[in-house]
């Protein structure tokens, strides 16, 4: 009779995500293999052969690798310096988290009034006098510029989720293990890399696993920065749905996301464990 | 105070020797540095929000011209009010709020439970539940928005609010479920045998005496739900074609609109943002301190 209760208490959770996770999980691998009644592959040919999967796949990664990075850097940097209590650090903290409220579509718009051709960056160069014309940053021939926007509206949005898991985990190391370090005579850097960062590893796990498997995802950045002239993975399986309504190949896509985030996650959860042994 | 230089001695016959200032200036810089690395961190994150702020407030005539004043020069609603009044946005916000509402509602409905389940026993299972929960959080939204597209089509139930907040609950579950774990974890459970001592049912027992204590902790649970909804773009874009939630109007409509609707979207969406973290400031870090 006890052991029964937790059980009725996850089974709606349970069955409820069965529902909406596992079935359409089967659904869409069935739907990339089919048309009409029978097996193909037609569906993955021609998601191979379109000229936009080439660079959706490049971008997505290349955006991924670039971008948590950096994300980490600035995050574990920030949440040092709040730790070292400046002045008003209560508003600091408010400011750094408001990115994470802002869906991906709104920091794109936000970074596109900058970046635009008439956009404020432009008008600060020009105003410089570096380029009177202003530069191009998101013209279709401009990968690099359009990459550089996705990254630095990226990392604008999404880099309080890093820092609030490492504020996070840092509130829970005990002040004593830096204490005792500077005492021995460790420098800031020595500290930081020897007995900061080892006593958050938890943290940095969890967010590195959870970002990396989100920054595969995103799409509504680069969508309102570039439309479709910076494809990414995400962004093709929407077109393939919604503007050129075939629900097979926008499956396909869908599966090679799926199974780009579950290689990371293994890989990562290998090495993570391999390390600590 | 404020010494700069080496104090000397009160007694003409006892020289000390003289005060070395030198780690306290370094110290008064390192924190002169903080304060200004922390001011800049600032200005990076609010500054491009007051700029599509100064876009959305500009005239459209203003927004052609380059180079751009950074200030507008003369203040105007009339691109919000364009935005606003454009086909679809004001039925859309009304979308994404009851989507938000119901999705809350749901989800804090099924999930709670199991947190509380988790929060209060120990029992067989209790790991895999917690993995299979992880496991579901790591998979892609795209991955079930499609096939899911495909399914409510043929239930009838394509493009209906109904529809998006089943794809939104799906999403919210597994940290609703981690949440409302760690919230309930922080309730006494010494007070709920108490209750049960004096004779309180099990249900009685959660509503008089676990719930009021949960709720500061369950209304921000709400609140991050309700966010996640609000901010959902993918799964309510494939999902829907007249009954667009906000965020799924704007990505539609953006291809063939002009900058200031655009503008005008951008700080519409921004603006809430503002106004949640500020109800959850306190809660963030216990929501994402508990591994995740």
């Amino acid at each position: 009779m006890r052991s029964r209760i937790p059980w009725l208490l996850l089974a709606p959770s349970i069955v409820f995500m069965l529902l909406l996770f596992g079935w359409p999980l089967v659904q869409g691998v069935l739907a990339a293999f089919r048309s009409g009644d029978s097996f193909t592959v037609d569906n993955w040919t021609r998601m191979w052969g379109d000229a936009y999967f080439g660079r959706a796949l490049r971008n997505t990664l290349l955006l991924t690798v670039v971008v948590v990075p950096v994300q980490f850097v600035l995050a574990i940097g920030m949440a040092l310096l709040l730790q070292s209590r400046p002045k008003l650090a209560g508003v600091h903290f408010y400011l750094w988290t408001i990115p994470l409220a802002m869906s991906e579509l709104a920091a794109g718009l936000v970074w596109l009034s900058i970046f635009s051709n008439r956009g404020y960056l432009n008008s600060f160069l020009s105003w410089l006098g570096i380029a009177p014309d202003g530069i191009g940053w998101l013209d279709y021939d401009n990968p690099a510029g359009m990459l550089f926007a996705v990254v630095v509206a990226e990392v604008w949005r999404a880099t309080s989720l890093v820092f609030v898991i490492v504020v996070a985990g840092l509130q829970m190391v005990p002040k004593d293990f830096d204490e005792a370090a500077q005492v021995f005579g460790a420098t800031a850097w020595q500290r930081l890399w020897h007995v900061t960062l080892p006593a958050i590893r938890p943290s940095l796990q969890v967010a590195l696993i959870l970002r990396t498997i989100l920054a595969i995802q995103v799409f509504a950045v680069a969508q309102a920065l570039t439309g479709r002239n910076f494809p990414l993975l995400v962004g093709e399986t929407y077109q393939w749905y919604v503007n050129l309504q075939n629900a097979a190949v926008a499956s396909a896509l869908a599966l090679v996301v799926l199974a780009i985030s579950l290689a990371v996650s293994i890989v990562y959860l290998r090495t993570l464990r391999r390390e600590r042994a | 105070m404020t010494a700069t230089r080496p104090v000397s001695a009160p007694a003409a016959d006892r020289v000390l020797p003289p005060v070395d200032l030198e780690p306290l200036r370094r110290r008064r810089i390192r924190r002169a540095l903080v304060q200004l690395a922390c001011v800049l961190v600032s200005l990076l994150m609010v500054v491009p929000i007051v700029l599509v702020a100064f876009a959305a407030l500009s005239t459209s005539d203003e927004l052609a011209e380059f180079p751009k004043s950074f200030v507008p020069s003369d203040w105007t609603l009339d691109t919000v009010r364009g935005f606003v009044t454009s086909t679809g946005v004001l039925p859309a916000f009304g979308n994404s709020v009851l989507t938000g509402l119901y999705t809350v509602v749901l989800s804090l409905a099924i999930g709670a439970p199991a947190g509380y389940a988790l929060a209060r026993h120990a029992f067989r299972g209790r790991d895999a539940y917690q993995v299979f929960m992880l496991m579901v959080r790591a998979l892609p939204i795209v991955v079930l928005s499609v096939p899911l597209a495909t399914i409510f089509l043929r239930a009838g139930a394509y493009d209906t609010v109904a529809a998006v907040t089943l794809v939104h609950t799906a999403l919210a579950m597994p940290t609703t479920v981690l949440i409302t774990a760690s919230i309930f974890v922080a309730v006494p459970a010494e007070l709920e045998e108490a209750a049960r001592v004096f004779g309180c049912t099990r249900a009685e027992t959660f509503r008089r005496v676990v719930l009021p204590l949960a709720v500061p902790g369950l209304a921000a649970a709400a609140v991050f739900t309700f966010v996640l909804s609000w901010n959902e773009v993918l799964g309510a874009g494939v999902l829907t074609i007249g009954h667009r939630t906000l965020p799924a109007q704007v990505l539609v409509a953006l291809a063939d609109s002009p900058q200031s609707y655009r503008f005008a979207g951008g700080l519409a969406l921004v603006l809430p943002a503002l106004l949640f973290i500020l109800l959850m400031r306190r809660y963030l870090l216990s929501m994402w301190g508990s591994r995740g």
